[in-house]
């Protein structure tokens, strides 16, 4: 009889200092967190290695991720993040890793659609027995359709360059 | 007329003599034409026509998509011999969707092309209409649809209708040919224009390295009181719209707006010639004047082209090259595009070809900036050319956005005055470029998250209506259960009647 009174007693009193604590303790969220968050393209596709938008914002808030994490966003992200949070960023690595886009090999699509029901911004079009096609205007570069795709008919590639999208190059000179 | 000084600007040889006062020849119509959907400013044109299918002269082959777009339409008749990706003009060399047509030599016209009897007795929206449906965009190379301008008195009062005749550009003809031979065509179509704009005041500016341009203008316009003749000073970037304005009223246009904003509208002479064709005629806008010029070409020559012709063909007709071109432009020297290769075809903003040689291009190698400041001399936008250079090539877009990057025209003022040979505007159209880039990196972000949100909602609405089906579902078993075993509670005492009624028989 002790033992349990002594043990329920125990347990009330910390599980109120618990809540009282929750409550008087709380840490607000960083409004920083909500900003950053705002930024990120929000399809929560995973690509940074976190598990959705939210985390990753948080993550770079707290400066634990680089500005550099979302691929997606490329540079143009990696440059608002930093200016956001004031840090300086060095740019020149992430040249390389370009913005990928999905795109459906039609010999080797069977229809399945697979990837239109795994893609997370429905850039992808389609119908049962159909062959299906990526809208690149509309696709983040999650590459989630290639990994279900079960004939390995989505590629992930550079978008394609039409005169419309292309841009000078900065010239050479000194 | 009282004319006002724009700053800046520089006088480069102007070179025309090479190709002025040529004639204007038909080029002869070539084997095969290859004609871009996209030749405007713009969304790309939709095409109308399959492959095999035969076209009339002057069918629409692709229509315009959305408000701000323009049709294409067959430069002669023929068969569609191809539907497809084909080099573009344009200094990326990269392909285009391109409608390609094979003429069979007839050049027989579609047969629904009438014109208006009196054009003056439509009213505004329906000339804007016609010159739309013709196709016709801005024809001094900006390529932007006409018919959009002509539509601008509904959303500003309009007082002037300025023609840009002043050409500007070295060595370029194919305007200054035009006026002399076609000043009544010319005439009719700016009255058209004038009368769709409802202004009253019309100007029109010719450079004064044209007289007989400026006496065949005149002379056709004497008999109108509302046009006036202007003589514009020799220099560069006189036909930048902002700077005819300027000189031509003394008002300046708002940074990044339009000339509108101060009641003006600028058409090019050739624009002014196609919408009379258009509309006194019906003719859709098929062929252009094309100057094929420059030291390296063996006979400059002014060209009326079919739309589509291979600058091949053009070059090809005026005796190939007299020496090898150390570079080949679309367009003027200074603001013109390097062309990737031969076999890119005309477009409706085409105004010229030049090929170069090594002597007029006088490729220099480029120094280290000296800040002389030439180039903030020069510059015809009162911007600071070498800050924003410098800006671009660290890399601070941003910082040269402030500086003014939105401000400048492109029109190499500064390049051409700078000591060092830097290559000021390259710097700035990539700069540009790379900031539009990043504007539609953003649209495209905020475009996907939407979308991303309205799946997520999507497929909660979906899950929440399975879990409501699924609870229907049961409440109705239950019910149907509960309903049953009322059933059986009532059926009991029956079958307490029938057994009752077995043993009374049993009894019996």
């Amino acid at each position: 009889m002790t033992a349990i009174l002594s043990l329920a007693v125990l347990g009330v009193s910390l599980g109120a200092l618990l809540g009282m604590a929750a409550r008087y303790l709380a840490v607000e969220e960083s409004p920083i967190v909500g900003e950053v968050e705002a930024l990120l393209p929000g399809s929560q596709c995973g690509q940074c290695g976190y598990p959705g938008c939210g985390p990753a914002a948080a993550a770079i808030a707290a400066r634990e991720a680089p500005v550099t994490i979302c691929p997606p966003g490329g540079r143009g992200l990696a440059q608002a993040l930093a200016q956001r949070l004031n840090v300086s960023v060095d740019l020149s690595g992430m040249a390389e890793q370009e913005p990928r886009v999905a795109h459906v090999h039609e010999r080797l699509c069977v229809g399945c659609t697979k990837c239109f029901k795994r893609c997370p911004t429905d850039a992808i079009v389609g119908a049962k027995d159909q062959i299906h096609a990526v809208f690149e205007d509309a696709c983040v570069g999650c590459g989630d359709c290639a990994d279900v795709c079960p004939t390995e008919c989505i590629e992930m590639r550079i978008p394609s360059q039409t005169p419309l999208n292309w841009v000078w190059p900065q010239p050479l000179a000194a | 007329m009282r004319l006002f000084r724009i700053q800046g600007g520089v006088h480069p040889e102007d070179r025309k003599g090479l190709a002025a006062g040529r004639p204007i020849e038909p080029l002869p119509m070539p084997q095969l034409l290859h004609i871009p959907l996209q030749q405007h400013i713009g969304a790309i044109a939709n095409p109308l026509v399959q492959r095999r299918q035969h076209v009339a002269k002057g069918e629409r082959i692709a229509h315009a998509q959305g408000p701000v777009s323009a049709p294409i339409h067959a430069p002669t008749s023929g068969r569609i011999v191809g539907l497809g990706l084909y080099p573009a003009n344009h200094p990326s060399g990269l392909s285009v969707r391109t409608i390609t047509l094979q003429p069979d030599g007839k050049d027989r016209w579609h047969r629904r092309i009438e014109g208006v009897g009196d054009p003056f007795a439509l009213d505004a929206a329906e000339v804007a209409k016609r010159v739309a449906d013709a196709g016709i965009v801005g024809m001094g190379g900006a390529t932007f649809p006409a018919a959009v301008k002509l539509g601008l008195g509904q959303r500003y009062t309009l007082t002037t209708l300025v023609i840009n005749g002043s050409e500007c550009e070295p060595y370029l003809t194919c305007d200054d040919q035009l006026m002399r031979e076609e000043p009544d065509a010319i005439l009719d179509g700016v009255r058209i224009m004038a009368h769709a704009l409802g202004v009253t005041r019309v100007i029109i500016g010719i450079e004064g390295n044209k007289p007989e341009a400026i006496g065949a203008i005149s002379r056709a316009a004497a008999q109108f009181d509302q046009i006036e003749v202007a003589t514009l000073p020799m220099r560069y970037p006189m036909g930048s719209e902002k700077h005819l304005v300027k000189t031509l009223t003394g008002r300046e246009t708002p940074a990044r707006g339009l000339t509108a904003d101060i009641g003006v509208v600028v058409h090019n002479p050739a624009t002014a010639f196609a919408v009379h064709e258009a509309l006194r005629f019906g003719r859709p806008l098929t062929s252009r004047v094309v100057s094929v010029t420059g030291g390296a070409i063996n006979k400059p020559r002014n060209l009326r082209v079919p739309i589509g012709t291979k600058v091949e063909d053009l070059i090809e007709h005026c005796g190939r090259f007299r020496e090898e071109p150390q570079r080949l432009i679309a367009g003027g020297p200074m603001m013109g595009q390097p062309l990737p290769e031969l076999r890119v075809p005309v477009m409706k903003g085409t105004n010229g070809i030049l090929a170069l040689t090594a002597a007029e291009v006088g490729g220099q190698t480029p120094g280290p900036c000296i800040r002389c400041g030439s180039c903030v001399t020069a510059c015809p936008c009162g911007l600071v050319p070498l800050t924003m250079a410098a800006q671009v090539r660290a890399g601070n877009l941003d910082a040269a956005a402030s500086a003014g990057l939105m401000d400048c025209i492109g029109c190499g003022s500064c390049a051409y005055v700078c000591p060092a040979h830097l290559p000021l505007v390259q710097f700035f159209s990539h700069a540009k470029g790379e900031l539009a880039a990043r504007g539609r990196a953003k649209q495209k972000q905020s475009a996907t998250k939407r979308l991303a949100e309205q799946r997520a909602q999507r497929l909660e609405a979906q899950k929440r209506a399975k879990r409501e089906a699924m609870a229907r579902r049961k409440r109705e078993a239950e019910a149907k259960q509960k309903a049953e075993a009322g059933a059986n509670t009532e059926r009991l005492p029956k079958a307490g009647d029938s057994a009752n009624a077995q043993a009374l028989a049993e009894a019996g």
